[in-house]
């Protein structure tokens, strides 16, 4: 069973693999721009190891954010991935040092393998659930370390490289607007955003993020009281 | 604060903020799973900071105008691509590439 396994984790992991590596290596080679050593890429890919993560730590780097910021803003980017967390609850049986690696290592893709994964066999689930967490971490940290060396030793001008980070949010954007299909919460944002870029682009991510959470819980409550008017 | 301590100090809070939305769930979360509120900002916070991000993104391009043109050229091929072939790779690929060329040839400004 340890051999099948093992064998079933790689051929799973495969297409994570073919992503991994180029996304990996792009953040890298946008790291490289930076002008830091080629293993501080790869010691982000270990121990931060999320894709829009580190793009975006890249982007607060370029842009001397504080720490605060860094902090709200990561959160908030990666507050998805709660939602993954919650439905895994039942279905995750590991403990201890592997039950915590395996939550530490839940990228957007690993998760969409886990939820894949139809054995009814515990003990070969957590074995797998495992070692796809594993591998796929290791996909990443090798194309993180790749582009971020690539990066420091290539001739061509890598002027403009930056640009990723745009356009993996706008991607980003366009998928959630296929997942929600409510163009008024789009179109609030865009107001959001050129509201708080207006009163201090320096400031702008932290106030449209206030900016935001406030209305959104506003028009939330809203909707209770007259709820509780109705009923 | 020197750069290398800037740097480090930025990637231990990334790893935290990034490790505290993977455990929270596993810790406390489930007790208010079903709670409107949460649901609610799950929903559409998501969307939103997408668009936010975008922005930040852009931030210089739109408050200064520098490359203002390229960015919205590539911004357009992203979109497009992607409608068509759903697959982020490609999009964010040509994006960039149409964007680099366009600023280092000094093309569109």
């Amino acid at each position: 069973m340890n051999s099948e396994s093992n064998t079933s984790a790689l051929r799973l992991s495969l297409p994570v693999l073919f992503g991994y590596i180029p996304l990996g290596a792009a953040f890298g080679v946008m790291f490289s721009e930076l002008g830091y050593h080629w293993l501080y890429a790869t010691l982000m890919g270990v121990v931060i190891y999320a894709g829009a993560g580190q793009f975006l730590a890249v982007g607060l780097l370029a842009n001397h954010a504080g720490l605060v910021e860094v902090f709200v803003a990561t959160l908030l980017l990666n507050a998805r991935h709660m939602v993954y967390g919650l439905s895994l609850l039942s279905s995750l049986k590991l403990s201890g040092s592997r039950r915590w690696y395996l939550i530490y290592a839940l990228t957007d893709e690993t998760y969409s393998l886990l939820t894949m994964l139809r054995t009814s066999c515990e003990t070969l689930r957590s074995r797998l659930q495992f070692r796809i967490a594993a591998l796929n971490h290791l996909y990443w940290v090798m194309g993180c370390t790749l582009g971020a060396w690539v990066g420091g030793q290539i001739e061509f001008s890598t002027a403009g490289i930056e640009f990723t980070l745009p356009a993996l949010f706008l991607v980003l954007a366009i998928e959630q607007y296929r997942a929600v299909r409510r163009p008024r919460i789009f179109f609030l944002a865009l107001v959001i955003g050129a509201l708080a870029l207006l009163i201090s682009p320096d400031n702008m991510l932290m106030l449209s993020i206030a900016l935001a959470v406030s209305l959104l819980i506003m028009a939330k409550g809203g909707v209770e009281w007259t709820r509780l008017r109705i009923f | 604060m020197d750069t290398t301590a800037y740097l480090l100090s930025v990637i231990a809070v990334a790893a935290v903020a990034t490790f505290l939305t993977r455990a929270l769930p596993f810790l406390l979360l489930y007790r208010w799973a079903e709670h409107p509120m949460l649901k609610h900002l799950g929903r559409y916070l998501p969307p939103v900071l997408m668009v936010l991000l975008l922005m930040y993104a852009l931030k210089d391009a739109l408050v200064t105008g520098t490359q203002l043109l390229p960015s919205l050229a590539a911004l357009a091929v992203v979109t497009v691509l992607h409608l068509l072939l759903r697959n982020p790779l490609i999009s964010i690929l040509s994006g960039t590439g149409l964007f680099m060329f366009l600023t280092q040839t000094g093309l569109l400004g």
